[in-house]
Formats: structure tokens, C-alpha cells, sequence
């Protein structure tokens, strides 16, 4: 998948569990400040995207995922 | 099932009460847990006062002379005193003065296992008529100021009258509990540490707020499912939801997964009550029959969950 591909994935997971408008949603977004996704909406998103990308992203790496675009390379590297 | 009854403490605290103490404010609280206001017990309003109250109102609603209760049962996990257990009080002050009486302890859990002993009790003759109370003083355990609990935990009683039957209304537990995660909701330390600590703060609880919020949202779905399965109906046949009312979101996440058609009723007490741990079950039920949201021998799915962690999925015959 190409980080675009991620980051559209990315969004209508984000659009589902948390009600962010797609189209807001790019790779330098913070999903705390941008966004608006407080920690339990991140717990949510990060079960989705577990889900949908097959990866494992582990509690404390959570908290390293600022951005969409920080997400993204995670989401590259444990593919 | 014979009756139910709860106590809701008189002093109401609203979010903007407390946000100041956590350095928060009335829109993170009511966004992070749906919870607008709980109620707080005085010093008039201890665990046995409140479960006496809970008691006698369902009492009074199924009829049962006091003195033909066999067992009464309370889930707490905040008696101040190592013993005696409170509900030998309890069942004193009822007039139920021909019971077994003792207390459990599964914490949020707490109601939903005691339903399942004074039930299996009943099936096995062992007790005719049976009081399941749970009651809880939280804010004597929860500091005021730990942004992680003091918004979510509050205090109040609630209990169920169980009768024998010829019809089975309370179906077998699905039930667990997970040891090796018992530090997610837990006390900051044990008495003998409190005793020997120079200058220790009394103990609180504590929580691992995200850790249990995703563990409720992917366990307790299944746990729901199988509890269904083991009654033999599907959610169609529901009337009402009756989760432990831990945060709206993790019920909005429940619900949400398990496809409750319209007419199935979603507990939400615990957005005017907070979670009052053990008697969540209770508050939240009466809350739907007061408004007419549940009717008497409608299906309820009730749901416990938390500290342990454990869990325990019912079905009831609303009565």
C-alpha cells in the first residue's frame, strides 16, 4: 500500500469510530490537537487499524503515534 | 424475580463540583464518560444504610414477609471494616431475622456474581426467597484528585428480591476472571503497607483507564454474545441492555457491536449516578422500569465487568 492508500484507510477509520470528517485527514495532522481524537477514540482507532492492516501496535508504541503521518510509517514498517 | 430497589444518595455533585480538583473540566468529563452528574453519601448514608433502603424498597415490591428471606446476600467492595461482614446487619435491620447472610466481593462484577449464588441457591433449595444487595461507598476509596477515577466513581445501593419459581427467570452466568491483569484496576497499596509506610497517603484505587476501556469493548462483546447463546435467545428477543455502567463509551461500543435492534432499551443510569461498582445493575434497571423503557417479563442482558478482572453475563426475566 502506498502511504496515500494508508492515510484514505486511515481516514475512514478515523470518519467511523471517532466522527472525523475524511477530508480533514492527512499525514501531518495531530490526531489530539487536529483531529480531536482523545486517548479512548485512539484506543478505537488503533483496534480498527490493527484490523484492517493486520499489524500489532503495542500500548506503549501508541502514545509515539502524534500524527496520522507518524501512524503511516508504523503501519510501513510492520506490515 | 420478585422486586427491585435501589438508594440513590441524596447529594447530587455536579462535573463543574469537582473538574477544578483534576484539572479538567465539564465538557472532558461528560466526553470522556458520558457522566453529567453522581451522587456522593454523607455520614448518614453508610454501605449498610444505603443497602438497608435498597433492600426494603424491593421488599415492599415483591410482598415477601422479611422474616421469609432464607439468604441475603451483599456484593460490596467498600466495607470499612475487615469484619464482620455487613450483611448480617443488613439482613438484622430488614427483619429478615431467619437468613444466612454474608458478603462477596467481585467489585464491579460483584452484583452480577450474587445474582448468580442467591439464584443457585434457590434452584437448589438451599433458599426459597433470597436479597442480593450491592451497595458501595467509592468515594471513601477514590481520591478526589486522581484525574483517572475521581470523575467516574460515586456511591449508592441497589438490590433484586429472588423467589423460587416454576419458570427458570435468571439464566446461568457466563463468568471469568483474569488474575494476571488484576493491576489494571487495583488499590495503590494494602493495609499492612499503609500500616508500615511513615506519612502513607490512605489507599485509593487506582486504573489503567485505556488498558480496561479496550479490554471491555473486545471481551465483553463475546462475553455478551455467549451469555445470549447460553439462554438460548438472540438479541432480537432483549428488551433491555443492563451493562455495569463503567463509562457510556464502552456501552455506546457494546451496543454498538451487538446490533441491538431499536426496541432493545440501553441502560445509561450512570450518566446521572457515575459508577457505583457493585450497584450499577440495579440503579440502572430501575432507572429503565421507572421510565417505561423495560415492561415487567421483558428480557434483560445484564453485564458486570471490571476489577479482577472479571466478568459475568446474565439473562433475566424483568420482573
Amino acid at each position: 500500500m502506498t502511504d496515500e492508500q494508508i492515510v484514505s484507510e486511515l481516514a475512514v477509520i478515523l470518519n467511523e469510530v471517532a466522527g472525523v470528517d475524511q477530508s480533514k485527514v492527512s499525514a501531518d495532522k495531530s490526531f489530539l490537537d487536529d483531529l480531536e481524537v482523545d486517548s479512548l477514540s485512539m484506543v478505537e482507532v488503533v483496534m480498527a487499524a490493527e484490523d484492517k492492516f493486520g499489524v500489532k501496535i503495542p500500548d506503549e508504541e501508541v502514545k509515539n503515534l502524534r500524527t496520522v503521518g507518524d501512524a503511516v510509517a508504523f503501519i510501513k514498517k510492520s506490515a | 424475580m420478585a422486586g427491585v430497589g435501589v438508594y440513590r444518595p441524596e447529594k447530587i455533585v455536579l462535573n463543574d463540583d469537582i473538574a477544578h480538583l483534576i484539572d479538567s473540566s465539564d465538557q472532558w468529563i461528560r466526553e470522556r464518560s458520558g457522566i453529567i452528574q453522581r451522587r456522593y453519601a454523607n455520614e448518614n448514608e453508610s454501605v449498610a444504610d444505603m443497602a438497608v433502603a435498597a433492600c426494603l424498597e424491593a421488599i415492599k415490591e415483591s410482598g415477601i414477609n422479611p422474616v421469609d428471606i432464607d439468604l441475603v446476600v451483599l456484593a460490596t467492595a467498600t466495607n470499612p471494616a475487615q469484619l464482620p461482614n455487613l450483611a448480617m446487619e443488613i439482613a438484622t435491620r430488614i427483619g429478615a431475622t431467619n437468613a444466612g447472610a454474608y458478603d462477596i466481593g467481585a467489585a464491579c462484577s460483584g452484583f452480577s456474581y450474587g445474582l448468580a449464588v442467591v439464584s443457585s441457591a434457590i434452584l437448589s433449595g438451599d433458599a426459597k426467597n433470597a436479597i442480593i444487595v450491592g451497595s458501595e461507598r467509592m468515594t471513601d476509596f477514590v481520591s478526589e484528585k486522581d484525574r483517572g477515577t475521581a470523575f467516574l466513581f460515586a456511591d449508592g445501593a441497589g438490590a433484586f428480591v429472588v423467589t423460587s419459581s416454576d419458570k427458570t427467570e435468571i439464566s446461568n452466568p457466563v463468568w471469568g476472571a483474569d488474575g494476571t491483569l488484576n493491576d489494571w484496576i487495583c488499590m495503590t497499596k494494602d493495609w499492612s503497607s499503609y500500616v508500615n509506610e511513615k506519612d502513607a497517603e490512605f489507599p485509593a484505587l487506582k486504573m489503567e483507564g485505556q488498558k480496561v476501556f479496550r479490554w471491555a469493548i473486545t471481551e465483553m462483546v463475546g462475553i455478551a454474545q455467549r451469555t445470549l447463546e447460553k439462554a438460548g435467545i438472540g438479541v432480537d428477543d432483549l428488551g433491555a441492555f443492563v451493562p455495569h455502567q463503567a463509562n457510556q463509551r464502552i456501552t455506546d461500543h457494546i451496543a454498538k457491536s451487538l446490533k441491538f435492534p431499536p426496541h432493545v432499551a440501553i441502560a445509561r443510569d450512570g450518566i446521572n449516578m457515575g459508577n457505583t461498582t457493585a450497584a450499577t445493575i440495579p440503579l440502572a434497571l430501575d432507572t429503565l422500569r421507572r421510565n417505561g423503557e423495560v415492561k415487567s417479563g421483558d428480557l434483560a442482558l445484564l453485564l458486570g465487568f471490571g476489577a479482577g478482572l472479571a466478568y459475568s453475563g446474565q439473562v433475566i426475566v424483568v420482573p
